[in-house]
């Protein structure tokens, strides 16, 4: 290990070490009810006391958020590609766009409940709502933003409509394309829990909301932490498949 | 080639009044004016990339009305691709005439060892310098073997030692393929030194303020930079600018 990558991986240890002994101190020093505020060790005796229950309720979640996502890709970039090469598309879809995102997809959750049921479909639509727009945006903006030296050439060769998409346009994109990603793959954990909490028989934040009704704080934090990893490490895959789709921007590339 | 009346209109603007000279095969000949003046849009006119307002540009008694596959064009920026290896970069274009083959790659590999990038093939633009990427640009310029060369201040972002090594090697390369040359350029010296001719473009609107013939010997070296008529035509091309008396 080189000691700048030491670096990168002490300094944040030591910022969450560091919360979580303050955390300890505050909840011993002034006797917090575990009810109010569990402390961290509490969270970590139910975290390993209820650890099948947990990573049961997890694959659930992972699910619908993973499909969820992955709905939003597989729909948000041809809709992005669409809005970005047609004026006659952008005009028709893109208001529609910034009109369904500025709906609250809370308020959205129990008509998509009514129409998928408390199963995995309702909270992977749900997922997929609040997943679509980030990449629908970004990939929109990446394919308008393709470097006009990049075009010119293309077109002193004459190159076809779809060889400027697939050869410049879209490659030139993938960077946006996978900003995007990243902020919807959280948002698709989001999606999925608000899900959960609007009705389901399953998954972590049923879990969560669960254990709070019933006053059990430590499984409830517990819960939260577990979602949290979820979070980050889906977002860790997206960056896996950045680097490996993209392996010149980590090669002193742009 | 014979071009003639090239006029752009952008926004009302004439960037180029009647320009008008006659290009031989094999010839290099730089465009050298001011920045601004419309050079640039001149050189675009002639790749077929903008349409004139008026006027004709002609290339073996044909019309240029759109860009041909028989050019190669370098641009001031070199353009390429970060997510494209060196080689890839260079073999764009035959992939876009569909012409991509074992003999194209072979060829690519060949025009990069020709410009001192051998064992770069595999590098990603975004590892290599501003001058070995203009490099990689004048390969990939070169792959599809056009007959016109329209180089648009290629070595512009290049800084001065660079600049003199990659004119030694347009010389070269220029020398090896034969091919015909338009150079847009604002450094006096560069236009000089790599010439056979030197259309010297007045401020916007453009119209020709000189035209000179560089009858300066090849193959040509640093030596030729400090002769009295490399000083001589120099000279002529400032006052023709309107930079000295």
């Amino acid at each position: 290990m080189k000691p700048r990558d030491l670096h990168t991986a002490l300094y944040p240890l030591i910022g969450v070490g560091a919360i979580l002994f303050a955390w300890h101190v505050y909840v011993t020093a002034f006797g917090i009810s575990r009810i109010v505020l569990p402390g961290p060790l509490d969270i970590l005796h139910a975290s390993i006391a209820n650890w099948s229950i947990l990573l049961r309720e997890t694959w659930p979640t992972f699910l619908e958020s993973l499909l969820g996502f992955a709905l939003a890709v597989v729909i948000g970039i041809p809709v992005a590609v669409a809005v970005a090469n047609s004026r006659i598309l952008n005009l028709t879809l893109y208001p529609i766009l910034i009109a369904t995102q500025s709906v609250p997809k809370v308020a959205v959750a129990p008509i998509i409940l009514v129409w998928f049921g408390l199963g995995l479909q309702s909270k992977l639509v749900i997922a997929f709502l609040v997943a679509f727009f980030p990449i629908v945006v970004d990939t929109a903006a990446g394919m308008r933003a393709t470097p006009s030296g990049l075009l010119e050439l293309a077109r002193s060769l004459r190159a076809s409509r779809a060889q400027v998409f697939f050869k410049v346009q879209f490659p030139a994109a993938l960077p946006f394309v996978f900003a995007g990603a990243k902020v919807a793959v959280t948002l698709a954990v989001i999606g999925a829990v608000i899900g959960e909490f609007v009705g389901s028989l399953n998954g972590l934040g049923n879990l969560l909301l669960t254990a709070n009704s019933q006053l059990d704080s430590p499984l409830a934090w517990a819960a939260l932490i577990w979602l949290s990893a979820l979070g980050i490490v889906l977002f860790a895959a997206v960056v896996v498949a950045e680097r490996l789709v993209m392996p010149w921007a980590e090669r002193g590339g742009h | 080639m014979h071009q003639s009346f090239a006029r752009a209109n952008a926004d009302r603007l004439v960037a180029i009044d009647t320009i008008s000279f006659d290009l031989a095969k094999g010839q290099l000949v730089a465009l050298l004016g001011p920045s601004g003046c419309g050079k640039t849009t001149f050189l675009k006119i002639v790749a077929g990339l903008i349409a004139a307002t008026s006027g004709t540009v002609q290339i073996n008694g044909r019309d240029v009305t759109e860009p041909h596959p028989d050019f190669g064009v370098v641009f001031q920026q070199a353009n390429l691709m970060p997510w494209r290896t060196v080689i890839d970069n260079v073999l764009f274009p035959m992939e876009i005439l569909r012409r991509r083959n074992a003999a194209a790659v072979e060829r690519a590999t060949a025009l990069l060892g020709s410009v001192g990038l051998s064992g770069f093939e595999r590098a990603y633009p975004g590892e290599l310098s501003g001058g070995m990427q203009q490099r990689v640009a004048l390969c990939r310029a070169l792959i599809h073997e056009p007959k016109l060369l329209l180089m648009d201040e290629p070595f512009g972002a290049l800084d001065e030692l660079t600049r003199m090594e990659m004119q030694d090697l347009l010389l070269d390369i220029r020398g090896k393929t034969g091919a015909t040359v338009m150079f847009v350029t604002h450094s006096i010296s560069e236009a000089v030194y790599i010439s056979d001719a030197v259309v010297v473009f007045s401020k916007r609107p453009a119209v020709i303020a000189d035209f000179i013939q560089v009858e300066l010997p090849y193959p040509r070296s640093a030596e030729v930079r400090y002769s009295s008529d490399f000083t001589a035509l120099e000279h002529r091309a400032g006052r023709a600018l309107g930079v000295t008396r």
